[in-house]
């Protein structure tokens, strides 16, 4: 017996709802955008400039007390929240205070961390700073630019690799999935309020990574089905892809989120939000290389004889495959 | 058809047994770390019983290469500084104004009084009293000039000097300002290195960032703020004469002199020469003790051309105050009792026994040119580093236990295949990351964690191909091999993409990030290897073995 995510043969039609899942899915990067514009990201101290301090005790926390000790020292925005997770007992209480970048600094406050841990030290003694984190605002500016350079490059890379490997219209569709990931994993971050730091880049780039492989996989598919069925409607023949690699597709996806989510659940507080943008970003990213990428190739329409060399496209292929057809 | 050459086959196991060998080490990693600083340590300071017990507790003949674990695994302390380059200008033009002004006193018939303006830092203004002089002044300026070579071939001059009116103005070149700065930043390297050493943290790291930062990571530090005393104090000592005592910082010191606070004594201000008689950089030697009284104090030791200064000075000056200024703050001025010869003294204040150890290493290493300011610090606990890599280790078990189940239940034998490349895998992730020294960090724990998902990707892609060739192919050796080859463009295109997101990371990255893209870049590279080559072969070699009529897969 062998365990199937889809049936030997699936002869779905992706494209019956067609309208839907494209309205849908513009309807998703809409509110993203909604999101971003209204609410706006929480974005951490490596994009805004601050101190970040994660507090340890034995005591349950009180964070009214801790704003209390920490209301004299006027550090202007203060927020404290505890952190929970699964693998902290009941005498471990943790604690992340973030602390806005202070006035008319260029680099790190001096005595802030000192006057912040010994004002919190007067409300719980056994209290411990296991990471204490400051990042001035003028490299804090320079990180946005750098994660916003990082995924302009990776996408045009990305768009110039698929191009020489396939046709523009496949370029096109791939991108516009991209943007759909990314764009729907910021809205995810906007709405729920977690935080959005470098590692967030860091993640948003993963999905990147391997939305496109997905894609990759299907449009490679499509290519040789192309070369294989050259009368076969563009529509058609687009659903039997699909179909084909329908299961690799799941089993892929299914592996890595079954990896990631023993991260997510077991993998610790600090790099949740990190874990989590990654999970997100591939169960959305496995739903738009289905119904993103192709329907945009499809409404682009492609070049339909590919048995004959073409010297105005910049196709080259690694195999030559389609001569068992 | 599914023939491997022996020469393929000795290259393929070849390099997985090298892979497992160089990967070995990390699962010893405790004994392995002690080993190597065990050797270190013999190194350093000779071999004892204990040192050379750990030493010897790890084979020599095998690999001691370990994946260095990032700060947010180990622990330790975290800084971005920036040098203040531009001080170094306004030390230049200060350094600049007796030269300039003893250049031009022998032409005073024509260029008139001179007198020195208030500038900007890092301009010098001088007023002549005769404006029909000026041609001569900037000649006689100009003079003082020395020439540049600048990376781009022209030659220049270090200073440019111009004239309007009766004011005459000379600030540094473009070109030298480039060189300066570059100096300034690797003068500053040099001695926060050679500071960090002296206080021996284990594999520091410092670097250079960009054209003015440094970059600077220790683990095993307490904090950033106890990294920041010892590497952000500028610690410029000077020996200077002492021209009264006062208690209003605003006195008018008088030309030359100077007004600087005493460091202990609320409120106590010292008049003092501008000119030191020694300075920091004439020490050769600086250690921790304690005076007469068994307070902490700091020794120290001039070298020759100092030590003469010193004591020809001490010898002029019996019953007169001295002050020892350190970053233009006066530790303590102490009356000459005698003359001091030999060049060695002892600095007294109201030190603790760490101030005084801190003093001296800071001494011992040289100031700073300029001075640092921190533009980002982090700190993390070795506590909390240590519960990261534990939950990451148990994450990273289950992770695999449960992908390894899932591909068992899909594809059957098949699937134990893909299984036991995964570890090989995993294993050459590891072997890689000691081999090129790499860090892993807990972003790059995640992403190996991830490539265990996406390990499976290429053989998933084989395995599906195979059994959709089952159906019209001819015969089970034909389905694998044509399995194989068409699965291949789609494994190559699928991976080079992700491949490029992994160098992008690497390039623009920093810390964490770059961990990850490390870990990706090289999960990628070994998955690839692993899926094409170690799959295929233990699928053929049990082939050949089994030589089935019928395959499933």
């Amino acid at each position: 017996m062998r365990l199937r995510l889809v049936p030997e043969n699936t002869n779905w039609d992706f494209f019956r709802y067609a309208r839907y899942t494209l309205g849908a899915s513009i309807l998703a990067v809409v509110l993203s955008l909604a999101a971003w514009a209204f609410i706006g990201l929480n974005f951490g101290i490596d994009f805004r400039g601050g101190t970040t301090i994660r507090t340890e005790s034995a005591q349950a926390i009180d964070i009214g007390t801790y704003r209390d000790a920490l209301q004299p020292l006027e550090l202007g925005d203060v927020s404290i929240t505890q952190v929970f997770d699964p693998g902290f007992g009941a005498d471990r209480n943790v604690a992340m205070i973030r602390i806005q970048a202070q006035e008319g600094e260029e680099s790190v406050a001096a005595d802030l961390v000192a006057n912040v841990e010994a004002a919190l030290q007067t409300v719980a003694p056994d209290i411990r700073f296991t990471s204490v984190e400051s990042v001035g605002p003028k490299v804090s500016g320079e990180l946005i630019l750098t994660a916003i350079y990082a995924l302009g490059a990776a996408i045009a890379a990305i768009l110039f690799y698929i191009w020489l490997r396939f046709e523009w219209q496949f370029s096109v569709g791939a991108v516009a999935a991209l943007m759909h990931d990314v764009i729907l994993t910021i809205g995810v971050f906007s709405v729920l309020q977690i935080r959005f730091d470098l590692a967030t880049i860091a993640a948003l780039l993963t999905i990147v990574g391997y939305s496109i492989n997905d894609t990759v996989v299907i449009f490679d598919r499509l290519r040789e089905n192309l070369i294989k069925y050259r009368k076969m409607e563009l529509r058609d023949l687009m659903n039997l892809t699909v179909n084909e690699t329908l299961s690799r597709t799941l089993m892929t996806s299914g592996t890595t989120l079954v990896a990631l989510i023993a991260l997510l659940v077991l993998g610790g507080d600090v790099i949740r939000g990190f874990v989590f943008a990654i999970t997100w970003g591939i169960v959305v990213g496995t739903y738009s290389s289905v119904y993103v990428a192709k329907n945009i190739v499809l409404m682009l329409g492609v070049k339909r004889d590919w048995s004959r060399p073409d010297k105005t496209t910049a196709g080259t292929q690694f195999t030559t495959s389609g001569d068992d057809a | 058809m599914m023939q491997i050459d022996l020469w393929k086959r000795v290259v393929i196991w070849g390099i997985v047994a090298l892979g497992l060998f160089y990967a070995a080490p990390n699962l010893f990693y405790g004994r392995v770390e002690g080993h190597n600083d065990a050797i270190q340590a013999i190194e350093m300071q000779g071999a004892n019983d204990a040192l050379t017990a750990q030493a010897e507790a790890w084979p020599e003949w095998l690999p001691s290469g370990l994946v260095n674990l990032g700060l947010d695994l180990r622990g330790g302390a975290h800084l971005l500084a920036e040098v203040e380059v531009t001080d170094v200008y306004e030390a230049r033009m200060t350094a600049l104004w007796p030269e300039l002004r003893d250049a031009l006193r022998p032409e005073r018939d024509t260029v008139g009084a001179i007198r020195r303006q208030n500038a900007e830092p890092g301009v010098l203004r001088v007023q002549i009293g005769e404006p029909s002089g000026m041609a001569r002044a900037l000649e006689v300026a100009r003079g003082l000039a020395q020439p540049v070579v600048s990376l781009t071939g022209g030659a220049t001059t270090d200073i440019v000097v111009t004239g309007e009116g009766d004011v005459l103005t000379v600030q540094l070149s473009e070109a030298e300002m480039i060189a300066s700065d570059d100096r300034t930043v690797r003068q500053s390297l040099e001695i926060i290195r050679r500071r960090i050493d002296e206080v021996g943290t284990r594999e520091p790291t410092i670097q250079r960032q960009g054209s003015d930062r440094i970059l600077i990571q220790v683990p095993g530090i307490g904090s950033a703020s106890e990294l920041k005393e010892i590497i952000g104090t500028t610690a410029q000592l000077t020996f200077q004469p002492v021209v009264s005592r006062s208690s209003n910082p605003d006195e008018r010191p008088g030309i030359g002199n100077e007004v600087l606070p005493s460091l202990d004594e609320e409120g106590v201000y010292y008049i003092l020469e501008e000119a030191p008689v020694v300075t920091g950089e004439d020490l050769v030697d600086a250690q921790p003790s304690f005076d007469q009284n068994g307070r902490p104090a700091v020794t120290f030791r001039f070298g020759a051309s100092g030590a003469r200064r010193f004591g020809d000075y001490t010898a002029e000056n019996i019953g007169n105050p001295f002050a020892i200024v350190l970053d233009d703050e006066v530790i303590s001025a102490p009356v000459i009792q005698s003359h001091i010869p030999g060049g060695s003294g002892i600095i007294t204040g109201n030190f603790t026994v760490e101030e005084s150890t801190q003093l001296a290493v800071l001494l011992r290493a040289g100031a700073l040119p300029a001075e640092l300011s921190f533009l980002e610090e982090r700190t993390i606990g070795p506590e909390l580093g240590a519960d990261s890599i534990e939950a990451g280790k148990i994450a990273c078990i289950v992770a695999f236990a449960a992908v390894m189940l899932f591909m068992g239940l899909s594809y059957g034998l098949f699937g134990i295949f893909a299984n036991i490349a995964l570890l090989v895998n995993v294993a050459l992730i590891f072997g890689l990351l000691s081999i090129i020294g790499g860090t892993l960090t807990l972003p790059g724990i995640a992403g190996i964690v991830l490539t265990i998902g996406m390990a499976v990707d290429a053989n998933v892609l084989v395995f599906e191909r195979i059994r959709e060739e089952l159906k019209t192919a001819r015969g089970p050796s034909r389905a694998i091999q044509l399995g194989y080859d068409k699965a291949l463009s789609a494994i190559l295109d699928a991976n080079i993409t992700t491949f490029i997101v992994a160098v992008i990371l690497f390039a623009l990255g920093s810390g964490p990030v770059r961990g990850f893209a490390i870990t990706l870049g090289l999960g990628i590279m070994t998955s690839v290897f692993t899926a094409i080559f170690v799959t295929r072969l233990l699928i053929v070699m049990w082939f050949e073995r089994r030589r089935p009529k019928t395959l499933e897969v």
